[in-house]
């Protein structure tokens, strides 16, 4: 299979602090790759060191192209969507213009953007700042589906979000993961079981698994080991 | 009746003045955090390039005209020294505030000294146009025109800069970019292209207030950019960093405090009542110190 995107021995450190000790894993063309692991293992860290958005050193190649030096904003507009943990949509901006601010709709996805999120279309004039937790993530996602994209990186996206609005995610995920590959980084396996076909798994700033989303998720003892949790005390996405 | 009215409207036109001075400074911190102390500097290349200007072009051109031409090579001017500060001195310290702050002192401190050292250290008059020394009648009083020709272009700069924020792309990323730069970045927008445009911008907007400030004090000086940006720190502190509307409303009471408090307690205290004025605000709103929508 081949892959989008492929890091090799990256690292990050933040002053004294060592956040990826060589971190090394490929994220199939195809489907959803989940990466998981503990609280502060180096997840967000690992979507940041891909966008530029953290001091990394080592190799980021998307299709091949190493984008390692280049700016963040290049290596967006060259393939890649973000949705940041905690959403960050532009809380003084409307709808509108949140969406405007990534140029025309252009992308394959955005058709699905006006079908996925037809609450937006009739909010098109609200400030993002005033819309609920589930709302500003639905501009946060749309927003990178109105751009072609190589690759989606998603962060968090059901985070303190109510269980319809996490459903709702999920399906919004499924259904974009159909066109584009997603690096989703996620707490919630039942979610993870549902959408993602292949996972990575941290601790402490390296990788300990790479293998079959389902067979980790249904392996109660793997994933108290690797993540400290199992099915049985999650909810249902 | 009348010597109120004069106050007033001189107290408008003066604001108008701290607001052209202000409105780049409160740009370039709402979107970059940069507090850029070389702004005066910008205000007196802009001064002294319009004066030169004038001074070099034949005088067989009315003084009218030949102010026209002066202002829009002081705009180019300023927008070039706004672009060059940028690129050069700015672009290598975001993220490092402190040292932000010293390349910009010390850039202020070097630009006095270098027009003094080409120019002199004493005023140069500026020729001013039959437009801006005369008065008209209005209610009884005798208002100076200049006062209206400030008043004049700030709004039409404040209805261009808030047409620009609110209808353009570049206004839209700026306005994103005041709120969270990074996150702009991360949807694939090239913001230091950004940073440079409205360095550039504020650039030229203040050497249109050195201009403007010149043909007020009716000369040219070295330090005049640096007295001016005094009133356009408080201004814009008042007004909310980043905020350009906070910033016309505090220009505005800037110019009015001052000239009543003026005429009306004891000439000189003036200055004195900006301060407090400036106290009280940030007494009763602590977050005017913080970045705000512009």
């Amino acid at each position: 299979m081949s892959s989008v995107l492929v890091l090799d021995d990256v690292h990050v450190r933040y002053g004294g602090s060592h956040v990826l000790q060589g971190v090394s894993f490929e994220v199939p063309a195809t489907g959803v790759t989940a990466l998981l692991g503990r609280n502060g293992v180096g997840k967000t860290t690992t979507l940041k060191a891909v966008l530029g958005l953290a001091p990394r050193t080592g190799s980021v190649l998307l299709r091949e192209r190493d984008i390692v030096r280049e700016p963040t904003h290049r290596i967006v507009a060259g393939g890649i969507g973000y949705v940041p943990e905690d959403r960050e949509v532009f809380g003084g901006l409307t709808v509108e213009e949140n969406l405007r601010l990534v140029g025309p709709a252009e992308g394959a996805d955005a058709a699905i953007v006006r079908e996925l999120f037809p609450d937006l279309v009739q909010r098109r004039t609200q400030r993002a700042g005033t819309l609920s937790g589930g709302q500003q993530q639905m501009v946060a996602l749309a927003r990178v589906l109105l751009r072609e994209n190589d690759l989606l990186l998603v962060d968090e996206p059901t985070k303190g979000l109510a269980p319809k609005l996490v459903t709702e995610v999920a399906d919004v995920l499924a259904r974009v993961a159909e066109s584009t590959p997603v690096l989703l980084v996620e707490q919630n396996l039942p979610l993870v079981r549902r959408i993602a076909d292949t996972v990575v798994v941290l601790d402490a700033g390296r990788v300990v698994h790479r293998g079959d989303a389902r067979e980790l998720v249904e392996d109660q003892a793997l994933t108290q080991e690797l993540l400290g949790v199992s099915m049985r005390r999650e909810g249902a996405a | 009746m009348s010597t109120f009215l004069l106050i007033v409207v001189t107290g408008l036109g003066l604001g108008a003045l701290y607001f052209l001075a202000a409105s780049g400074l409160s740009l370039i911190y709402g979107l970059m955090g940069v507090l850029n102390f070389a702004h005066g500097a910008f205000m007196t290349a802009g001064a002294y390039a319009a004066w030169v200007t004038m001074t070099r072009l034949p005088s067989s051109m009315g003084v009218g005209l030949r102010l026209l031409v002066a202002v829009v090579v002081a705009l180019l001017v300023g927008a070039i020294v706004g672009v060059v500060v940028e690129v050069v001195l700015i672009r290598p310290l975001y993220r490092h505030h402190i040292q932000q702050v010293l390349v910009t002192v010390g850039l202020s401190l070097a630009a006095v000294a270098a027009v003094q050292g080409i120019w002199g250290a004493d005023p140069r008059a500026v020729a001013r146009p039959e437009v801006m020394t005369g008065t008209v009648g209005l209610l009884g009083a005798r208002i100076p025109v200049d006062r209206f020709v400030y008043l004049a272009v700030a709004l039409a700069l404040f209805g261009g800069l808030l047409a620009l924020l609110r209808y353009t792309r570049l206004g839209l990323v700026i306005r994103a970019g005041v709120e969270n730069r990074t996150m702009v970045e991360a949807l694939g927008i090239d913001v230091q292209r950004t940073f440079t445009i409205v360095f550039g911008l504020g650039g030229a907007v203040a050497a249109l207030a050195g201009v403007l400030f010149s043909q007020y004090a009716g000369s040219v000086s070295p330090g005049q950019g640096g007295s001016l940006l005094i009133y356009a720190f408080i201004v814009v502190v008042i007004g909310g960093m980043g905020s350009l509307t906070g910033t016309a409303v505090a220009a505005f009471a800037v110019g009015l405090v001052q000239q009543l408090a003026n005429y009306y307690a004891v000439s000189g205290v003036g200055d004195l009542s900006v301060v407090l004025l400036l106290a009280l605000v940030l007494l009763a709103r602590p977050s005017s110190l913080k970045g705000a929508t512009a």
